[in-house]
């Protein structure tokens, strides 16, 4: 397999990355992400990554990479699924996963994402209402 | 010490990095290390052979079983002929890098292990060697 599929559900994308990515795999997630979230008009990405066993420094970096490029498109990441000896390692490693949002599973992530959403609707129609 | 097996593996592109990690799980599982080491080690060999192919242009990890007394260690060591490291000192500060990563790969892969050493001699390459033990 070449690219990691990304699905799509409702208003968000659903990535299940489930290879040991190389480092240009993981490039050509990011680019392709962006392009998706730009084409669908998506409000939340999902990246489940609980059939990864290490993150380094490069995935890491991506991830942090997908998640400020989505917010510039209006868009949500929540990164879910990490394993606690994946997350462990993380920390010693020194890589800062700041500005990413994490939840423990897909669901709790897609619950996060539409709260997020929900909240989000309610102020748009609250501003129209006092207009 | 006794060396209870020992292989050489070449370090070339993206593919082979994915290759060292999967080589490297093997053996920290044979060695019997408990899935927190196990990953610490794949992570910390994952960035050097990432060193290794974009700044040292290809090189070789090679591997090492080793055990002592009790304890059962995983020893790889990485060795490139490239452009070596001018200040090794300032290249192992986080944050520190020439290229375009986050400068986290040398000084965070020696927290993740037991034992690093690093040689580098500008012009003629850089061997970096890490030793987890169980």
């Amino acid at each position: 397999m070449d690219r990691i599929p990304i699905l799509r559900m409702g208003k968000f994308l659903l990535v299940t990355i489930q290879v040991d990515m190389h480092d240009r795999m993981a490039v050509e997630l990011q680019d392709d992400l962006t392009n998706m979230i730009t084409k669908t008009g998506a409000h939340g990405v999902l990246i489940d990554i609980s059939s990864l066993e290490m993150v380094d420094s490069f995935i890491g970096r991506m991830l942090a990479n997908i998640s400020a490029m989505s917010s510039v498109l209006d868009a949500e990441t929540v990164v879910v699924g990490m394993r606690p000896s994946v997350a462990i390692t993380l920390v010693e490693l020194g890589l800062p996963l700041t500005g990413i949002r994490t939840a423990l599973n897909v669901e709790r992530g897609m619950a996060l994402l539409q709260a997020r959403r929900a909240m989000e609707e309610q102020e748009i129609f609250d501003d129209s209402v006092e207009e | 010490m006794t060396l209870l097996r020992n292989e050489v593996v070449k370090i070339q592109n993206n593919e082979d990095i994915v290759q060292i990690r999967q080589i490297v799980r093997s053996w920290a599982v044979d060695a019997g290390f408990s899935l927190v080491d196990q990953t610490k080690i794949v992570t910390a060999a994952s960035e050097l052979a990432r060193n290794t192919v974009d700044y040292g242009g290809g090189g070789t990890a090679e591997l090492q079983l080793l055990n002592e007394g009790m304890r059962k260690g995983l020893r790889i060591a990485f060795e490139d002929h490239g452009p070596g490291i001018a200040d090794v000192e300032l290249a192992m500060k986080d944050g520190y890098t020439t290229g375009g990563g986050l400068g986290l790969g040398l000084g965070g892969s020696k927290r993740l292990v037991n034992e690093f050493e690093i040689h580098s001699q500008p012009g003629e390459g850089t061997r970096i060697t890490i030793t987890r033990w169980k």
